[in-house]
């Protein structure tokens, strides 16, 4: 436990366990509030019941990311539908959109174990239900759903545990969860965040199941003891980890960060830095890609750092090719224009792809360039990461300098460094501010013609946030002022698996070395 | 003009199943005088437990009239109906989650009468059929024995102080000296509140022990419907069968009891 990112773990916990309860329990009420009734309605309707169960029973075979992941498109138009229609639009980042798929993932076993348990109830109480006089309303509160019920909170319990343990998904559509932990942890190969999220999912799923128990068998053995004790346990869970969120009250600032290492150092950075300021902070973390420019452009978050290349190429789908500074510039300006958001500055180095190759080889054959690489490519070999090989820039690059390698092979990110490293192939194409290009002491070829454009790590500021001079003075002192060279081996440190590898440390460390150089 | 009114009458009643496929009453017609106790006797599928359930209109007819206490039940509110009907199921038929006491108490609970008197009459009930107030009265019924079970059942159908009550194979599940006792203690019930009762039973030797009449029904039709004296009268085989079996029975029993046969027998 002397191990400081166990603290760090601890210091969340509050604050993602709150809102993991609050998202699923919400999900859960809402799942039952649909369920139970169409339940109702269907349990005598063998094609509704067919209907129902069926949909059900798809939605589960929908992987849980995927399924949170096609709410936020939705919720997204939805919401600008209303602001059109209605005059009032709401946020589909979050907490609602991972509601809905939540609620949705719960269905089925509420769905099936309400029909089933009433179903199976034997015709002749019914009968004496119908003979003593009941009306139907009578008969299904005062006999049917209470025999029911045992099967029913079974389905419950079943629904409880998915929807906790599927909540940690929600993490990526903006919503905070003790997914944080695991998704952070994955990426910057925390491995105690992992096992901390891990672990805390599972003793909450597990609290709730044992407290959902203790009322199923309390309604079982008749004792208002054990419903009043289990029903007591989850209020106090409830309470327990709602009033901390609650009282800690909001955070002014919201900052983003997509689902790679260098954006969790930079977050944990320009979050020090607002505190420095005085400013309340808070980060909003392993946002994917296409959420967390929408989420910014929405007044979701307040600022988060993009690549001027991705932006460029992904987010405005533009082809042509533009120098760097002409780039900013033109990005600027359709930021400004088209959504109100601010370019803040660049923070003074880039992310791009580029073709890496050991440093010593490369010196020994005579190669600094991508140019001079040309001649050598048929008799070598590339890797590149998944996407790489289907990507605008490697067709412009072969175009350019008319690369053609003998092979070309996918792999795991993570590996290429250490392939390329040991010759177990050529040439890679990694990233330039990857840590590890300095640990294996590799070499970056120049594009001298441009091929790949510039991806510049930039500050974008929320619309809302336009005119805060507060927050862009907290913010100024980053601009221009992280070199490659620092970028890389705050990377590399956070790639690591110590005591000193986590976010916050390593943004520390950032902080100490680009305030002192500048000294 | 009261007395001229049957308590339950039934004319020329007809139901099917299965789109006609299955007559299960075929052209029924009979009436139960205001106090009398008649047995419906017939084998299984006969149509018997369907007759039963016309009465309070669990079943809908496809033709013909059944009237309680002269009114058409066609007409007649079946919720009310069925709450001024008292039945005893096959097997018990209780609510398994309730308790004795508010499975007697369940039909004047449907009536909204008062918390109070409910439970006096509870307590009364459990008396009547002969039942221990504070051994019964907070057990489930998959606490009790099957007689037991029944005597709650009875105390149940009492509850709402109906005028007639009806019972399918009440005794049908019971060893023979429960079985005995039960339907004595009923009969006395039956005298002593002025019910009319309806029973319907596969064994001919109850219903002649029991009942003021007897109707005789097989594949949908009544094949005879009389006092015990009239029924011996009746030349249908399968009447004559059904009376003859039990004396036969007796007889049998006399003989092997008077040879002083004290062996086991299989």
């Amino acid at each position: 436990m002397t191990d400081p990112r166990w603290h760090e773990a601890l210091i969340r916990l509050p604050d993602y366990l709150g809102s993991h309860v609050r998202v699923s329990l919400t999900a859960l009420a809402l799942g039952l509030a649909i369920s139970l009734p169409l339940a109702l309605i269907a349990r005598r309707r063998p094609i509704m019941r067919a209907v129902l169960l069926g949909f059900a029973s798809i939605v589960q075979t929908v992987p849980g990311l995927a399924l949170l992941a096609l709410f936020y498109p939705l919720l997204l138009a939805l919401a600008q539908v209303s602001l059109k229609w209605f005059g009032f639009g709401f946020s589909a980042f979050g907490f609602l959109p991972s509601v809905l798929a939540l609620a949705l993932y719960s269905m089925l076993p509420v769905l099936r174990n309400t029909i089933t348990g009433l179903q199976s109830i034997d015709p002749a109480i019914l009968l004496a239900a119908e003979g003593v006089g009941m009306t139907p309303g009578q008969s299904l509160r005062m006999v049917e759903l209470p025999l029911a019920l045992p099967i029913m909170m079974a389905g419950i319990r079943t629904a409880a545990v998915w929807v906790i343990g599927t909540a940690t998904l929600s993490t990526p559509i903006g919503q905070t969860s003790l997914g944080n932990y695991i998704f952070a942890g994955l990426q910057t190969q925390n491995w105690v965040f992992v096992l901390f999220g891990c672990g805390a999912a599972a003793v909450l799923a597990i609290a709730v199941d044992q407290f959902l128990a203790l009322i199923a068998t309390g309604i079982r053995v008749r004792s208002r003891l054990r419903i009043a004790l289990g029903a007591l346990g989850l209020v106090a869970l409830v309470l327990a980890t709602l009033t901390p969120t609650l009282a800690r009250g909001k955070s002014s600032y919201i900052i983003g960060a997509k689902t790679f290492t260098e954006q969790y150092v930079l977050t944990s950075l320009i979050e020090e830095r607002l505190q420095a300021a005085g400013l309340s902070a808070s980060p909003r973390e392993g946002l994917g890609s296409n959420v967390i420019f929408e989420a910014l452009a929405s007044n979701n978050i307040d600022v988060y750092v993009d690549y001027t290349g991705t932006l460029w190429l992904n987010q405005f789908k533009q082809a042509a090719i533009k120098p760097r500074a002409e780039l900013v510039a033109d990005l600027t300006k359709i930021l400004a224009d088209k959504y109100k958001i601010t370019l803040l500055g660049d923070l003074g180095f880039e992310n791009a792809y580029a073709l890496v190759m050991p440093r010593k080889r490369a010196d020994a054959l005579g190669i600094h360039s991508i140019a001079d690489l040309a001649a050598h490519s048929g008799t070598m070999t590339i890797a590149g990461d998944y996407e790489f090989f289907s990507r605008p820039e490697w067709a412009v690059l072969q175009k350019t300098y008319s690369l053609s390698f003998r092979r070309q092979q996918q792999m795991q990110p993570d590996f290429m460094y250490a392939a390329v490293a040991s010759g177990d192939v050529d040439v890679i194409a990694g990233y330039t501010s990857d840590g590890l290009i300095a640990k294996y002491d590799l070499a970056v070829l120049d594009d001298m013609r441009h091929a790949i454009p510039p991806y510049d790590a930039v500050i974008l500021i929320a619309p809302k946030r336009a005119d805060d001079d507060k927050l862009k003075a907290a913010l100024m002192p980053l601009i221009g002022a992280i070199d490659i060279a620092a970028m890389r081996a705050a990377n590399l440190r956070a790639s690591d698996n110590n005591a000193t590898s986590s976010p916050d440390q390593v943004a520390r460390w950032l902080w100490d070395r680009i305030s002192n150089t500048e000294l | 003009m009261n007395e001229v009114i049957p308590a339950i009458a039934f004319e020329r009643v007809v139901k099917t199943f299965e789109g006609g496929a299955i007559r299960a009453v075929d052209d029924v017609s009979l009436s139960v005088a205001q106090g009398e106790f008649v047995a419906i006797v017939g084998g299984s599928g006969s149509g018997k437990t369907t007759l039963l359930q016309l009465v309070n209109r669990l079943i809908v007819p496809d033709s013909g009239d059944v009237r309680v206490h002269g009114e058409d039940v066609g007409v007649a509110d079946p919720i009310a109906l069925r709450r001024s009907i008292g039945y005893v199921f096959q097997s018990g038929g209780l609510f398994p989650q309730m308790t004795v006491g508010q499975n007697i108490g369940i039909t004047p609970r449907l009536l909204g009468e008062d918390q109070l008197m409910i439970a006096k009459r509870v307590d009364e009930l459990i008396d009547l059929v002969r039942l221990n107030r504070t051994q019964h009265h907070d057990r489930y019924p998959g606490e009790l024995s099957g007689g037991q079970r029944q005597r709650v059942g009875v105390a149940r159908a009492l509850a709402a102080n109906p005028k007639i009550i009806m019972m399918d194979e009440p005794f049908g599940a019971l060893d023979p000296l429960t079985r005995a006792a039960l339907s004595e203690d009923y009969h006395a019930l039956h005298r002593k509140l002025g019910l009319t009762t309806i029973m319907i039973t596969h064994d001919m030797a109850e219903a002649v022990l029991l009942a003021d009449r007897i109707g005789v029904m097989h594949h949908g039709r009544l094949l005879a419907y009389g006092t015990p004296g009239d029924l011996m009268r009746v030349s249908d085989d399968y009447v004559n069968e059904l009376l003859n079996t039990p004396r036969r029975q007796a007889e049998e029993l006399q003989n092997l009891l008077s040879k002083d046969n004290t062996e086991p027998s299989s």
